[in-house]
């Protein structure tokens, strides 16, 4: 009796862990099952994960968009929305390491294309989508240049959907009015804009509006384009260009001086913040991407006469881009829903559809400028004609731990924590 | 033997469950990322398994202490917690004090006290940016507009943006929501304590300051103990509420905790397991002792 007793409690004891343990693999069968299940719909329809971080404003527009081109061109795949709001992407990207890193891939990510993908190639988390190219004629409809940075030893990983350019300026032509400036005049140089922003200084408005961190990297990328050009600009990420030379610190001098015209409650700002300055007339100018003309737009501001733009000074001629693309992960639970959706996103109709709502430019070449506002023209026409060069704050130029490196050096030197010398032994170490 | 066995199997039994999830979840996750932050698992590839990874016994621990941005989060994270600390149990205490001796409207009070706790801290991280915007002069907004209307302007600064105390500027809110917390525990602590012993104190002739110090003061020391030790843990977890009112980028709010996701969201696994594997510790340094004294008391 008493060894029946303590059998009971054996066989209880086992009994628990084994139910323990079907709780666990319940789950992956589950899964399994699934997956089965929507790979063998795939062949004749089936669904399509699209993971971004297009949950709000004009670029939920771009993506409703587009999306209405891709149940257009394929009525029988389900389109299902995987977006993630939050922090600029910065939500988005924590969840999808997390993913990828359990193998659970969405079946297709918005990513940055050019160097932000390394991390994602080099994991071996992407499929060479190189013969979509192929199949889709794709290699002709991108502009050359495009096409080479996103060239990775002669396989292509992603399917850009817009481009945006970096370097531009916002202004508020009544603040300047208001110091004596003509809004219509043009700086050549950076030692031009100076005087403008003293100028602004001595009427008593911030003559530079800036946010928190990231914008910070974005302007001391844009500072280090105009002092060093074009070429000794991309040469900073192929190592061609020495990070600890003199061309570097008289940029980072530059920098110095630029930020000593901001706010002071920069930290505490997203982008957003720092352009309505601008069109609260509180603050002169802004050094933003061009996702600024939406937010213009929507508060009802009208080009040439609420606000101006220009290439930041010192980099007519440049058009420094970025571009969101998508790509084919490797362990894509619905490949072919993949496939179509990169298909719908490179086509000239998908393009055109999502650029017109987001307020980007297409990747395309065929597609007709007409069809797009004002400040987009003017983009396309400096796309097709101007030197083409990476940005760093958006993924383009460098890996994420090397951008967030020089962030790290950024932040601590416009707090006050490093010296100009300091900073540049940072930014050394961080692309090193 | 048998009868120990029947002594010891069902309760064994009843908690093996929580046992094991507690083995895999909480100590084998714990000895993973210890494994982790001995490797040079620096990057995606290595991650993956696609480049191998090498063992490295100690290296990231000195090289990230050796760092002087990790250095700085770490004194961040002693000025954070001291003021945290200090100013929660000084308010907590104050409070409880006041409300102790018979005030009308008590209930009122306490409620008023107690209701920031329940805020969540990003919910309150949000208003207290705008509270405390750095912008000063013309420009100013939150606290320090609020100092030039009552003829304090000489009181501006700019809060959490100073690169060296900065950080003691997010301990505010947090002290504004957890003194109520600690007033509660105080006001049980002093309500816990018998009349009898209070007026025994009176009858020989003891002063207010004297009963205090030498009758309530002795009683009260266990709960200011445990207050210690909720308020010092919080405070060396502190993450949420730095995201929330800064951006885990800015240099000048930096905290180990930051500093792990940051280094997570890098690829770089294994200074990120370095950190989390100190900031363990510097909590154990906390957490050991108050548990030794606890078990010394259980056992008298």
């Amino acid at each position: 009796m008493r060894i029946h007793r303590k059998f009971t409690g054996l066989v209880a004891g086992a009994a628990a862990v084994s139910l323990l343990l079907a709780a666990c693999s319940g789950n992956d069968s589950a899964n399994d099952n699934d997956n089965g299940g929507g790979g063998g719909d795939a062949a004749g329809g089936g669904e399509v994960e699209v993971f971004t971080w297009w949950a709000a404003g004009s670029e939920k527009l771009g993506l409703d968009a587009l999306v209405g081109v891709f149940e257009e061109q394929n009525p029988d795949i389900t389109f299902i929305n995987g977006s993630v709001a939050g922090g600029a992407g910065s939500a988005a990207k924590d969840l999808l390491q997390s993913r990828l890193q359990a193998n659970d891939p969405p079946d297709t990510f918005q990513a940055h294309a050019g160097a932000e993908l390394t991390d994602y190639i080099n994991a071996g988390q992407l499929e060479d989508v190189s013969d979509l190219y192929d199949e889709l004629d794709l290699r002709d409809a991108f502009p050359a240049d495009l096409v080479d940075r996103l060239t990775v030893d002669g396989k292509i990983y992603s399917v850009p959907s817009n481009i945006h350019r970096a370097n531009v300026v916002w202004a508020n032509p009544t603040v300047l009015e208001e110091a004596g400036l003509d809004p219509a005049a043009t700086y050549e140089s950076l030692d031009d804009w100076f005087v403008a922003l003293d100028a602004v200084e001595a009427a008593g408005k911030t003559p530079l509006s800036l946010a928190t961190t990231w914008t910070q990297v974005h302007l001391l990328e844009t500072v280090l384009l105009a002092d060093l050009g074009a070429d000794a600009y991309s040469g900073l990420w192929d190592g061609s260009t020495d990070w600890a030379g003199a061309e570097v610190t008289a940029a980072l001098e530059d920098f110095q001086k630029l930020v000593g015209y901001t706010n002071t409650d920069r930290d505490g700002l997203d982008w957003p913040g720092a352009t309505q300055q601008v069109m609260d007339g509180q603050a002169a100018f802004n050094v933003m991407g061009d996702w600024a003309v939406a937010a213009f737009e929507e508060a009802g501001k009208v080009a040439g006469t609420d606000y101006i733009y220009f290439p930041v000074p010192g980099t007519d001629g440049v058009f420094d881009f970025l571009a969101d693309s998508f790509t084919l992960p490797v362990g894509a639970p619905h490949p072919d829903g993949a496939k179509a959706w990169l298909a719908t996103v490179g086509s000239a109709e998908g393009q055109t559809a999502f650029n017109m709502a987001k307020g980007s430019i297409p990747a395309r070449t065929d597609t007709n400028p007409a069809d797009f506002s004002e400040y987009q023209q003017t983009a396309i026409a400096s796309f097709a004609q101007d030197t083409i060069v990476s940005s760093l704050a958006h993924g383009a130029a460098a890996p994420i731990a090397t951008l967030n490196g020089i962030a790290d050096a950024t932040s601590k030197f416009t707090t006050g924590a490093s010296d100009l010398a300091t900073f540049q032994d940072e930014l050394v170490a961080a692309v090193g | 033997m048998l009868r120990k066995a029947r002594q010891w199997g069902p309760p064994l039994l009843l908690i093996t469950p929580s046992l094991i999830l507690i083995a895999v979840f909480v100590y084998g996750l714990i000895a993973v990322n210890a494994w982790t932050s001995a490797t040079d698992m620096h990057t995606a590839a290595q991650s993956t398994g696609v480049t191998p990874s090498r063992f490295v016994w100690f290296e990231n621990y000195g090289q990230l202490l050796g760092s002087d941005s990790f250095q700085h989060s770490l004194k961040n994270l002693l000025l954070y917690t001291v003021v945290f600390l200090a100013g929660a149990m000084f308010f907590g205490f104050l409070w409880a004090w006041l409300l102790d001796r018979p005030v009308r409207f008590e209930g009122v009070f306490r409620s008023v006290y107690l209701f920031p706790m329940a805020v969540s801290f990003v919910a309150s991280g949000v208003v207290w940016r705008w509270l405390l915007n750095s912008n000063q002069g013309e420009q100013a907004s939150g606290l320090n507009r609020l100092f030039q209307m009552a003829g304090l302007g000489f009181m501006q600064n700019n809060w959490w943006n100073n690169v060296d105390t900065g950080i003691a500027a997010i301990a505010i809110p947090a002290i504004w929501q957890l003194s109520g917390y600690i007033m509660a525990l105080f006001l049980a602590g002093f309500r816990g304590i018998p009349d009898e012993l209070r007026e025994a104190a009176k009858i020989d002739g003891a002063s207010e300051w004297q009963m205090y110090r030498l009758v309530l003061f002795p009683q009260l020391s266990p709960v200011a103990l445990s207050a210690v030790i909720i308020i010092g843990h919080m405070s060396l977890k502190v993450f949420d509420l730095i995201m929330s009112i800064s951006k885990p980028a800015n240099y000048q709010t930096k905290v180990p905790a930051i500093d792990m996701f940051t280094l997570k969201s890098s690829y770089n696994y294994a200074d990120s397991a370095a950190v989390g594997a100190i900031l363990l510790l510097i909590v154990l340094v906390l957490i050991v002792p108050y548990l030794i004294s606890v078990a010394r008391a259980g056992k008298r």
